[in-house]
């Protein structure tokens, strides 16, 4: 007997059969690995023998007695906000300014915007090499003005500035998008402002400012949870910088130098895929997506309160 | 849905989750079932890299396939141990049957872990007794808890290469021995360049330079880096005291680690022509026994010598002794050919012939009793300097851990604070880094 479905039911079924495709990614790519996470945080297990369960002997562990957790986490929070502040300020700076230019605008957004092409490994290399404390060209052009050149890459205290730098070089992407926006706030608005009087900073503040706080804040979002998994360019800027050789029996230590380069996502490699310690690797991936999460929800609040404002 | 139903769903669906990522955690097993005799392919992985080494390589195959004609071998090299472990631990058919690593560190995981197979059984199987074969610090590297999970394949030793025209250059007439004869003559062997750069150092103490990693030269101290019970005892060990204090008044002496630090990363790539060693900017170099094939391959400019290592002054006696390490080779855990690969470990650790011709290609210290006492070994004087040192009863190699290398990261870590004064209490530093290495060990236990 052929089953009849209500209605309601068959559109119920409809919906799913539309939802379908995102929820069978849903699942795979996320519910999956976040379940796989939570369960393996619980367990020993070194990719080889059977997990045994531990109980909270992992999460002790990490926040107890890795001494590295702290400087790995205090330096994520560290290049979130210097480095996601400044590159949202220089993208957008370098977007304002490049709008305004008349004659030659296509010369300096390819310019821009060829540092952000590079593979990020290359990029990196090219980076450290340009900075290099011995023989680097920038040390030696400031050497010619008289001025000793920090260590850069090589000094605990410069080498997170020197990974800030690096991801201003690669601004590109940032620069197109809020070109893009600055392009789009319509031309009678700065009009009408000019009418009543207002000169650039207020043409700034009260037109262009509120028609791309979306682009903002989607700039702002992005970057946060980017930054959160920040990883390629430390792992390749520390192992360049310290001229250590990397033969078939030594493993890269992330963090150089004296781990101020040290980066929750490296700790997890660390610990999931050279020490072996997947509870812990679950652990500290768990802290981090809590984080990321929360700083997100925080924003896109913060983002819907600015744009009911605005209504 | 009824509201109570919803918990009960979660619970079940997690507990099938956990079900399924515990049946899904399961690498493939392999078995010793098979019969060495029947055709087969091995896959061996190895890290070895250059032209003359994976000649050398290719030709030890050659002969192991004449012997075998049944086992065909597939070999790759400049296979770096993560990805080894990537490999094993995911398993299937692409997953290496003969694996090699270049270090000793990481044997305690390897064996502890299950990863690379137990090879007692296969050693009784076919009559080869290791005690009468391998030396002992060799056999204790490459084993963990009574678990010989590898076989050396080759040894390292350490000891120091010396510009020889510089001593002339300098009156110095001998290596030094003790550890203030080496800061005398690293001093005298120093010319400065400008204010803050070098034009040649002597010894370059910076534990990021080359092979000077910390464990190398502390191997001088003969260190116990744990108790009967395996807990670290670094702040215990008078011996670490010594080592630091040493090491920083070697960089003293030379004009301070800052200025050192900046000239180490003027140097060019270790294993190019770059290296500062051959080019004349470190006078005396802590290394192993392939450099010397390195320096005449390269036709060093300046005449050059071996010596061990020189040794804390209150322990002249052990002067001879030197950091020992090699490559190890086993079998893997997955491979469902285990008798053939233990035919061709077998062939590769403990045949005589092979040995001392693989030795004396690559120009690495022989593994075996036999094969160290063996003729047809190389005669140059500065290579066979390093067997002296191996066979030294006060050389060390590290002690095997459950979490492999990880106590010699944290010691690294440490000595890289050390070195550049960010220690100021020593002792209480050290008593956290042992709770440390302690914490990590018992988190790598199941």
């Amino acid at each position: 007997m052929a089953m009849t479905l209500s209605n309601p039911a068959r559109r119920r079924l409809r919906t799913l059969g539309f939802l379908s495709p995102w929820l069978v990614g849903f699942s795979v790519f996320f519910a999956y690995p976040l379940i796989a996470t939570v369960y393996f945080s619980f367990m020993h297990y070194n990719q080889i023998k059977e997990p045994t369960f531990v109980g909270l002997r992992n999460w002790t562990y990490v926040f107890e007695q890795m001494p590295l957790f702290g400087p790995a986490l205090r330096n994520t929070l560290w290049l979130v906000v210097i480095m996601v502040a400044l590159r949202v300020v220089f993208g957008l700076s370098l977007g304002l300014l490049i709008t305004k230019i008349k004659t030659g605008a296509g010369l300096f957004r390819t310019a821009f915007y060829i540092p952000y092409l590079a593979p990020p490994v290359a990029a990196t290399v090219a980076f450290v090499f340009l900075l290099n404390p011995g023989t680097g060209p920038v040390n030696e052009i400031l050497g010619t003005v008289g001025i000793s050149g920090p260590n850069w890459f090589n000094d605990p205290d410069t080498a997170k500035p020197s990974l800030v730098l690096l991801s201003l070089w690669g601004i590109g992407d940032l620069m197109v998008i809020f070109m893009a926006a600055l392009l789009d706030v319509p031309k009678e608005q700065y009009e009408a402002a000019e009418l009543d009087g207002a000169g650039a900073w207020s043409k700034f503040r009260y037109v262009t400012w509120p028609a791309i706080t979306p682009i903002v804040m989607f700039a702002v979002v992005t970057g946060v949870v980017q930054t959160m998994q920040y990883y390629t360019q430390a792992l390749v800027a520390g192992k360049v910088a310290s001229g250590v050789n990397i033969g078939p029996g030594s493993v890269i230590q992330p963090g150089y130098p004296d781990h101020s380069t040290l980066t929750v996502p490296q700790l997890v490699y660390q610990m999931g895929f050279q020490n072996f310690n997947t509870g812990a690797a679950c652990v500290l991936s768990l802290v981090l997506f809590a984080i990321a999460m929360a700083v997100t929800m925080l924003l896109m609040r913060k983002r819907s309160g600015l744009l009911s404002a605005e209504d | 849905m009824p509201r109570w139903r919803m918990p009960t769903c979660a619970s079940a669906a997690l507990a099938a989750a956990g079900l399924l990522l515990s049946g899904c955690a399961n690498p493939s097993v392999g078995s010793a079932n098979d019969d060495p005799t029947a055709p087969v392919t091995l896959k061996f992985w190895h890290g070895w890299s250059t032209p003359g080494e994976v000649k050398a390589v290719n030709d030890s195959i050659a002969r192991f396939e004449k012997l075998h004609p049944n086992i065909d071998v597939k070999a790759t090299g400049n296979v770096s141990d993560e990805t080894i472990n990537q490999a094993l631990r995911a398993g299937g058919d692409k997953a290496p049957d003969v694996v090699s690593s270049f270090t000793t560190n990481n044997v305690g995981q390897y064996c502890d872990s299950g990863m690379w197979a137990d090879l007692d059984p296969f050693m009784k199987k076919t009559g080869l007794d290791k005690h009468k074969t391998f030396p002992k610090t060799l056999l204790d590297y490459t084993s963990y808890r009574g678990n010989q999970c590898a076989l050396p394949l080759l040894a390292d030793a350490y000891g120091m290469y010396y510009n020889k025209d510089a001593y002339k250059k300098a009156g110095i007439e001998r290596p030094p021995r003790t550890m203030s004869e080496f800061e005398k003559v690293s001093k005298k062997l120093t010319i400065r360049s400008g204010k803050n750069s070098y034009k040649q150092v002597g010894y370059l103490p910076n534990f990021r330079f080359y092979q000077n990693s910390p464990d190398r030269l502390f191997a001088q101290w003969g260190p116990t880096y744990f108790d009967p019970e395996g807990n670290s005892q670094l702040a215990d060990e008078p011996a670490t005291y010594d080592f630091f204090k040493t090491t920083r008044q070697l960089a003293s002496a030379q004009g301070g680690f800052r200025d050192l630090e900046r000239f180490r990363l003027t140097f060019g790539d270790e294993m190019s022509s770059q290296n500062a060693f051959l080019t004349g900017k470190v006078t005396m170099h802590l290394d192993g026994e392939w450099r010397g094939l390195m320096l005449d391959e390269a036709k060093a400019k300046f005449d050059w010598g071996v010596a061990p290592l020189p040794v804390p002054d209150d322990q002249a006696e052990t002067y001879g002794r030197g950091f020992i390490t090699g490559t190890v080779a086993g079998i893997a855990h997955s491979s469902k050919h285990q008798n053939a690969a233990w035919e061709l470990v077998r062939f590769l650790t403990a045949d005589t012939k092979q040995v001392v011709n693989f030795a004396n290609a690559i120009h690495n210290v022989p593994s075996t009793f036999a094969a160290l006492k063996s003729p047809d070994l190389d005669a140059d004087p500065t290579f066979r300097a390093f067997f002296d040192i191996l066979e030294n009863k006060h050389s060390k190699a590290l002690p095997p851990s459950v979490n492999g290398g990880a106590y010699v990261v944290s010691l690294g870590d440490f000595a890289y604070a050390v070195e550049s004064g960010r220690v100021g209490d020593l002792r209480g530093r050290l008593k956290k880094l042992d709770e440390q290495i302690d914490a990590d060990t018992l988190q790598s236990k199941s």
